[in-house]
């Protein structure tokens, strides 16, 4: 991917960021209906310190890495 | 009706300074079988220097709605990787603190203790033990609903250093329906030999990202996470070796030091959604694309099931991940120095990776303890077996060609203690 690919994607995500701080959109899931989403059974990491350890084992077993959570520094190659 | 009129505009006002973030947490209505609330809380978010000027334009665009920073909260968790040969463990400790109402802190101490006769290490090199010790500081800084992060960590092993900064910004909007992220880090690693003290090579990562994360209906959430990362230096293992077809060897073949480009950038696409089940449990699934410069192409799936009990929290996931190799691997070269880049990295052949994880999370002082407010304990244990479809098992002894292809199988396991307060 090079610096014009990631332009074209970043472009339109930075300028519907952007407007959307000045509008006023209608929230189609009210606050009030947030409960089951609040629950912690529902959290998308619910363990950070864990999820990084577990991204980190995969990112030196396998040749792929990014796009799943976050990543610590270090080799752990062998 | 005035009532509840009221009721339901608390019940907004109150709702409405949570982040749908996957940290969000809710002060009402109870939830049963749930313990009392916590702070809410929203995930660090991102990084980038330009997206410093998207987070102006929103600080003037901003409406009433708030967003919350991270809880106060302490991790202390051991951690034992143990297969093909490598035994690696240690303690990783997480303390956040927040400072007034718009800053919160955070230190993170990690250590891995290496004892390893893997099947690179026993082909071609010695056992050997070594540590890594890691330190990391962060701050999040609030303001309206967007939270700027910043962090840098320090990773220090006896062959191996990197220094990583971080920066991120992350908004909430459309009502708190959708959070956007962009975040940004700069690595610094340097290389050495621990058999050649003269010997130091440098490499620089960057990483790019996007994040964003949606709630798309009352009972379903998603996130999409593109990353891009670029290296530029010296990548490969400093030790490790390739092995090529030798007539003059009795074993048919010898090694000389792998070589790699000396720039790789890697694509990531990472979906995910998490579905609120009608009795109280969730069902998670994600899926990744991946693609690099080396020819690495590969799918990353997983689903995954939570399921409460009474103060116990249980959870099962299944991941598989399948890749194919990098143009410039292979298990054996046709000659001494056959291509211009050489790699035998396990890592890099085509390979097929499973992994089955259980987990089980217990809550303990629901009620607090002195500036304590709760507790829990959690256990799980990850099952991985990796299929080489390119790298042959040379420890066996067997003939040249007839080598079984290598599989390895590993253990980890992590125990932590959590504490909210």
């Amino acid at each position: 991917m090079n610096k014009n690919q990631i332009s074209r994607i970043l472009l339109p995500l930075v300028a519907l960021a952007a407007l959307s701080g000045c509008s006023g959109i209608e929230p189609w899931v009210k606050p009030y209906e947030r409960d089951r989403l609040a629950d912690p059974i529902m959290f998308l990491d619910m363990d950070p310190v864990s999820s990084a350890y577990i991204y980190h084992v995969y990112e030196a077993r396998e040749g792929a890495r990014g796009g799943e959570g976050t990543a610590g520094g270090g080799c752990g190659c062998n | 009706m005035k009532v509840r009129a009221a009721e339901r505009e608390l019940r907004e006002e109150a709702a409405a300074a949570i982040s749908p973030d996957e940290r969000m947490k809710i002060m009402l209505p109870a939830i049963p079988g749930q313990s009392p609330m916590q702070k809410p809380v929203r995930r660090p978010a991102m990084r980038s220097i330009a997206s410093l000027f998207v987070a102006a334009v929103f600080a003037m665009c901003q409406n009433t709605l708030a967003s919350v920073l991270p809880e106060d909260r302490a991790d202390f968790l051991y951690h034992r990787y143990e297969g093909g040969g490598v035994t690696i463990d240690g303690p990783s400790i997480l303390i956040r603190k927040s400072v007034g109402n718009s800053l919160s802190l955070a230190a993170n101490y990690y250590v891995d203790m290496v004892s390893s006769a893997s099947i690179d290490v026993i082909t071609t090199a010695s056992p050997y033990t070594e540590e890594r010790t890691q330190y990391s500081l962060s701050a999040d800084y609030l303001r309206g609903n967007t939270t700027m992060s910043a962090s840098y960590t320090s990773s220090v092993e006896s062959d191996f250093d990197a220094n990583t900064y971080h920066l991120s910004v992350s908004q909430d909007m459309f009502s708190q329906l959708t959070t956007l992220t962009l975040s940004y880090s700069f690595g610094d690693d340097t290389v050495r030999r621990v058999d050649d003290p003269t010997f130091f090579r440098d490499n620089i990562r960057q990483h790019y990202g996007i994040g964003l994360t949606q709630i798309v209906t009352r009972n379903l959430i998603t996130a999409l996470n593109i990353e891009v990362i670029t290296d530029e230096g010296f990548l490969n293992n400093p030790y490790r070796a390739v092995r090529f077809a030798d007539p003059d060897s009795p074993i048919g073949y010898s090694f000389e030091p792998e070589l790699y480009p000396g720039t790789r950038t890697t694509n990531a696409v990472g979906i995910r959604a998490k579905y609120y089940l009608s009795y109280r449990a969730a069902l998670e699934t994600q899926y990744r694309y991946f693609t690099d410069t080396w020819g690495i192409e590969s799918h990353t799936g997983s689903v995954g099931y939570v399921h409460p009990w009474r103060d116990f929290i249980f959870s099962a996931k299944y991941r598989f991940h399948t890749q194919t190799g990098a143009d410039f691997y292979r298990d054996i070269f046709s000659r001494s120095e056959a291509t211009n880049f050489r790699a035998r990295d396990k890592e890099l052949s085509a390979l097929t990776s499973q992994t089955f994880k259980v987990s089980v999370a217990y809550e303990f002082l629901p009620r607090g303890w002195g500036f304590i407010d709760k507790g829990t304990v959690n256990a799980s244990l990850d099952y991985l077996i990796i299929d080489y479809d390119n790298f042959n098992d040379l420890s066996t002894g067997a003939l040249l060609g007839s080598e079984p292809l290598y599989q390895l199988k590993a253990n980890v396991v992590q125990v932590f203690f959590s504490f909210w307060y």
